[in-house]
């Protein structure tokens, strides 16, 4: 199958390759630029561990082709790092609140926690549940992941006004 | 502070051992998505293999053309078991001691089987090339049902061992029975039962259910053809076992086979047996000489790898009029799919099912089950689960509700009067198991207290009162389990699968400048033995967790061990590393003794040093004692510091708990709301505290998915209905309870450190807690018994049998 040139700017750094358009975008990342952080449980958009952030939206990238992420900007899990490369607050959360057991539906559920707390800052649990209802996890109960994403939001906030 | 001037406390608190909640080292890599799992794998020239399966589930094969598919641009080749059989490979042993076709061999046994493996450059390529492959069938009449399976004009599934009526687990009675387990007295049982005051008697059904991990299966097979030596990554439970069976089916020998786990997406039972896409990727790797991976999408892995449960367990129990318990019988159909592929050690075909008295004093009790072949996927896999505890305890925690309503009794007091109690252990059950220690009477009462029981039945009592009266649509539940869980196979004297042991490893090695790396044949998927084990290890030999590397899953480097299911972790390789650790110790006091110039006798372990017995200033950190095991001339003691133990455990551990669940239902559209949900769990001593309750929290979130409505359904074509994620019930955060957990601390008397094991617990008793609650709110319109899973359309339907709709 011919191939189409695609330009999309992934973690902040601006990315050209050669891919066949119906190349799904997960596998774009996984397979051609080596981000395996975003995984696939299902290729079907139920499980959400391939959740990516695509211009200011949680996406399902296993239900994104490449062709239409032409030109977007694209984060994943890899993105939330410090710039030091320690952890990001939600990533730390997630530590300290043991919001994590195998780590596969990890990256998906920090990107989207991501996504979450700029979409609303302050979630109550309801909203955060509500929130990552597209993230499905086998090995927490959620419950730890909950509490994680609710102590993102108030070290988050907490930076803010430190900073204001 | 020096190390003069710490207290025990504060060198203790330094060590992180056990009994803290140590956060988790592996979450560092995880979070930031640095994680290693087999998809991940990348190496130059890598082939993609992707399978052609069966659209039906009773079919002869005759003809399969697969001349398109290979003519597409970047396929490599395309297997059929003609091409496997060669090499005697068209068909491998399955762990149960059946074997099972690699690719169809003349015909299929179940939806989405095997039957022609495509090599191609991608995966899409392969992809699209599998759909290029043309199979010609013809259908047979499917099976579904393993009673009619049973039946003497019942198609015969299995022809290639038709007539053939020794099994490897005794005679079988028809072409399509696999075994017949018995365990117990059964003339004592028949007299009880006969004799009783009363006897309560229900068909009990668990579901077959899928343990579907957000990772479906996988592999990369390389064959290196220079060095002959064959490497396999794979997402295997149990790497060990997998290169010995890999080595006893490819005539490869096993120092040429190395198998790597690296990091698993959950496991739960799905990736402890050997699957098609294992043995056709390693024959493809070695026919081409290049790495092949296979992964399975979602779709397979619901279809073809591991189901679990799938048992009819017809019961009945007998018990005077006030309610003490004489007997238990229970036959159990076991519907086993096409091939017989559990995953129980090999003198259990019906696993652990006579765990079946549970926690209850039950002197007289006869079990039988009949293992049947069926047109449906193999497996029977132990799901977050010890070899069938969980149909076990299904069983039992249903029969008590049943006989609580037949003797018109509070199925709490009910328990409460039938509880071993604490002190008959060690306690002999009457189908054959030496319980090791318990105290059901302190968890249950600690429970009731907790969720101020009776509180709540007056409060049911009352809303009961609202319903009949017309101001409310919702009836209230309340689920109450007191479960026994077996875990920690096991013995090897009679705990062996394929012949392997079920013994397990540790080895240590303490560097000179003190800190260690340890390996272990298990392998976590998300238990967190990275960071477990190193606090064991540094309770025992006094070397923080925070300087230990733990390794696990490479065959090469680790001691053989039998890996990681039936939550034998703890118990069996948990032990091990406290064994190994023990022996480092035991040397360590020798050269701190030569270096304090006292007598071995003179000198005691105190957290992290060895210090001189009446004079707690004159010691030797484990870190001075270490590089002086390397550094200095000890006479009569060989340098180096390090040890390794294969520990052979002298018994299974019995882990238990009390679980309470509330709900309300509402009659009118059969969805089900938890209110509440109280677990308390006694898994012995508590390593990691933080861990245990996410264990907790993961395994009852299971259990409510298994109870309400995740299941792997057939048509009576036999075609898979719930084959995606849209079908298949997986609670979301949305509909997923918070917990409460609690605990309390029996140690487990033969094991080290008397841990028992907890991952499975609350899959086990989770399960039947929910289904009672749903139970119990309709006990008083009649219901004894309606099966899983209980979702909104079957609760509906009950309360519409029971009238309730007006
Ligand atoms: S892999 Fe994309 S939603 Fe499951
Ligand atoms: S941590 Fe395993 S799926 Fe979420």
């Amino acid at each position: 199958m011919s191939k189409m040139h695609v330009k999309m700017t992934v973690n902040g750094k601006a990315v050209e390759a050669l891919a066949e358009p119906r190349t799904l975008l997960i596998h774009f990342l996984r397979e051609d630029l080596k981000i395996t952080g975003p995984h696939i449980g299902c290729e079907t958009s139920h499980c959400g561990a391939c959740t990516v952030d695509l211009d200011g939206k949680s996406v399902k990238a296993c239900t994104v082709f490449v062709a239409q992420a032409n030109g977007a900007e694209v984060t994943t899990v890899e993105g939330l790092v410090n710039d030091d490369g320690s952890l990001g607050v939600i990533q730390e959360m997630f530590r300290e609140h043991h919001g994590l057991q195998c780590g596969f539906c990890t990256p998906g559920m920090i990107t989207r926690a991501h996504l979450l707390l700029q979409e609303n800052p302050t979630p109550s649990e309801e909203d955060i549940r509500f929130g990552i209802a597209g993230n499905l996890c086998r090995c927490t109960g959620y419950q730890n992941i909950v509490k994680a994403i609710a102590a993102s939001a108030d070290a988050l906030n907490a930076q803010k006004e430190a900073a204001e | 502070m020096n190390e003069q001037t710490l207290t025990p406390e504060q060198r203790t608190a330094n060590l992180k051992g056990m009994g803290t909640s140590r956060k988790r080292v592996e979450d560092v890599r995880f979070t930031q998505g640095k994680g290693n799992y087999v998809d991940d794998i990348k190496m130059d020239g890598m082939l993609f293999g992707d399978f052609v399966r069966s659209p039906y589930a009773h079919a002869r094969v005759k003809n399969i053309d697969t001349s398109a598919a290979a003519a597409v641009p970047g396929v490599v080749a395309v297997l059929t078991a003609a091409d496997l059989e060669p090499l005697g490979l068209h068909w491998m042993p399955t762990l149960a001691g059946d074997k099972q076709m690699v690719l169809a061999d003349g015909k299929v046994l179940f939806q989405g089987q095997e039957v022609a493996y495509v090599i191609a450059e991608d995966r899409y390529i392969a992809a699209d090339a599998a759909e290029l492959v043309e199979v010609d069938y013809e259908e047979l009449p499917v099976v579904v049902d393993p009673f009619k399976a049973l039946e003497p004009d019942a198609p015969v599934l299995r022809e290639d061992i038709a007539g053939n009526m020794e099994g490897a687990h005794g005679p079988r009675k028809h072409n399509n029975h696999i075994f017949t387990w018995e365990q117990g007295d059964k003339d004592a049982t028949e007299a009880v039962l006969a004799e009783a005051d009363v006897v309560a008697e229900e068909m009990v059904y668990y579901h077959r259910t899928h343990p579907c991990p957000l990772e479906t299966c996988g592999c990369v097979a390389s064959m290196d053809k220079v060095t002959g030596k064959l490497t396999l990554y794979g997402t295997f439970q149990a790497p060990h076992a997998i290169r010995t069976v890999v080595s006893l089916i490819s005539g490869l020998a096993e120092h040429n086979i190395r198998v790597i786990s690296p990091d698993i997406g959950g496991g739960f039972g799905n990736k402890v047996g050997a699957y098609s896409g294992y043995v056709c990727s390693v024959v493809a790797s070695i026919v081409t000489g290049k790495p092949v991976k296979w992964v399975e999408d979602r779709m397979e892995n619901l279809m073809s790898t591991a189901f679990a449960r799938d048992y009819w367990m017809q019961g009945k129990i007998a018990a005077t009029k006030e309610g003490k318990i004489t007997g238990l019988w229970c036959h159990t159909t076991a519907d086993h799919g096409g091939f017989d592929a559990c995953a129980d050690p090999t003198k259990f075909p019906a696993g652990f099912m006579n765990i079946c008295t549970g926690s209850y004093d039950i002197p007289t009790a006869y079990l039988t089950v009949d293992g049947v072949y069926t047109n449906k996927a193999p497996g029977g896999v132990a799901y977050r689960c010890s070899f069938r505890v969980t149909e076990a305890a299904y069983f039992i925690e249903r029969m008590i509700e049943i006989l609580a309503i037949r003797l018109n009794m509070d199925a709490a007091e009910l328990r409460r009067i039938n509880f071993i109690r604490a002190d008959q252990f060690p306690y002999q059950s009457a189908l054959g198991w030496e319980y090791d220690s318990g105290d059901y009477h302190t968890a249950w009462d600690k429970a009731m207290k907790a969720v101020g029981y009776d509180g709540l039945r007056a409060e049911q009592a009352q809303q009961l009162a609202d319903f009949n009266a017309g101001k409310t649509r919702k009836l209230m539940g309340i689920g109450l389990t007191h479960f026994t869980e077996i875990v920690g196979a096991g013995p090897v004297k009679n705990c062996d699968i394929l012949g392997l042991g079920m013994f397990d490893s540790c080895e240590i090695r303490i560097h000179p400048t003190g800190s260690a790396i340890a390996r272990l044949g298990t392998i976590s998927q998300g238990q967190g033995h990275a960071t477990t084990f190193a606090q064991i290890i540094a309770s025992e030999i006094g070397i923080p967790a925070d300087d230990i590397t733990l390794e696990e899953g490479d065959t090469d480097t680790a001691p053989y061990g039998l890996g990681t299911y039936g939550s034998r972790s703890t118990p069996v390789a948990g032990a091990a590393t406290a064994m190994a650790g023990r022996k480092i110790r035991a040397k360590a006091q020798m050269i701190a003794a030569y270096l304090l110039e006292v007598h071995d006798d003179d000198v005691e372990f105190d957290v992290d040093r060895f210090v001189v017995t009446g004079a707690p200033e004159r010691f030797k950190t484990m870190k001075e004692i270490a590089f002086a095991a390397y550094n200095q001339a000890i006479p009569g003691i060989e340098p180096g510091l390090e040890a390794v133990s294969y520990y052979d455990p002298p018994n299974m551990t019995y882990p238990f708990g009390a679980y309470v669940c509330v709900l309300d239902i509402d009659v009118d559209t059969g969805e089900a709301d938890i209110r509440s949900f109280y677990a308390l769990d006694d898994c012995g001593t508590r390593i990691n505290p933080m861990i245990i309750e996410g264990q907790v929290h993961g395994g009852l979130t299971e259990a409510l998915a298994i109870a309400m409505g995740q299941e792997i359904a057939y048509d009576d074509m036999g075609n898979v209905k719930t084959g995606t994620l849209m079908d298949f019930f997986w609670p979301t955060a949305w509909e997923t309870p918070n917990y409460q957990t609690d605990w309390t601390t029996t140690p487990s008397p033969h094991h080290p450190i008397g841990a028992k094991g907890v991952g499975e617990s609350p899959n086990v008793g989770g399960v039947p807690c929910f289904s009672n609650a749903v139970h119990d709110a309709f006990r008083s319109f009649g219901l004894t018994q309606s099966h899983m899973p209980h979702d909104h359309w079957r609760i509906w339907k009950t309360a519409n049998g029971l009238g309730l709709h007006g």
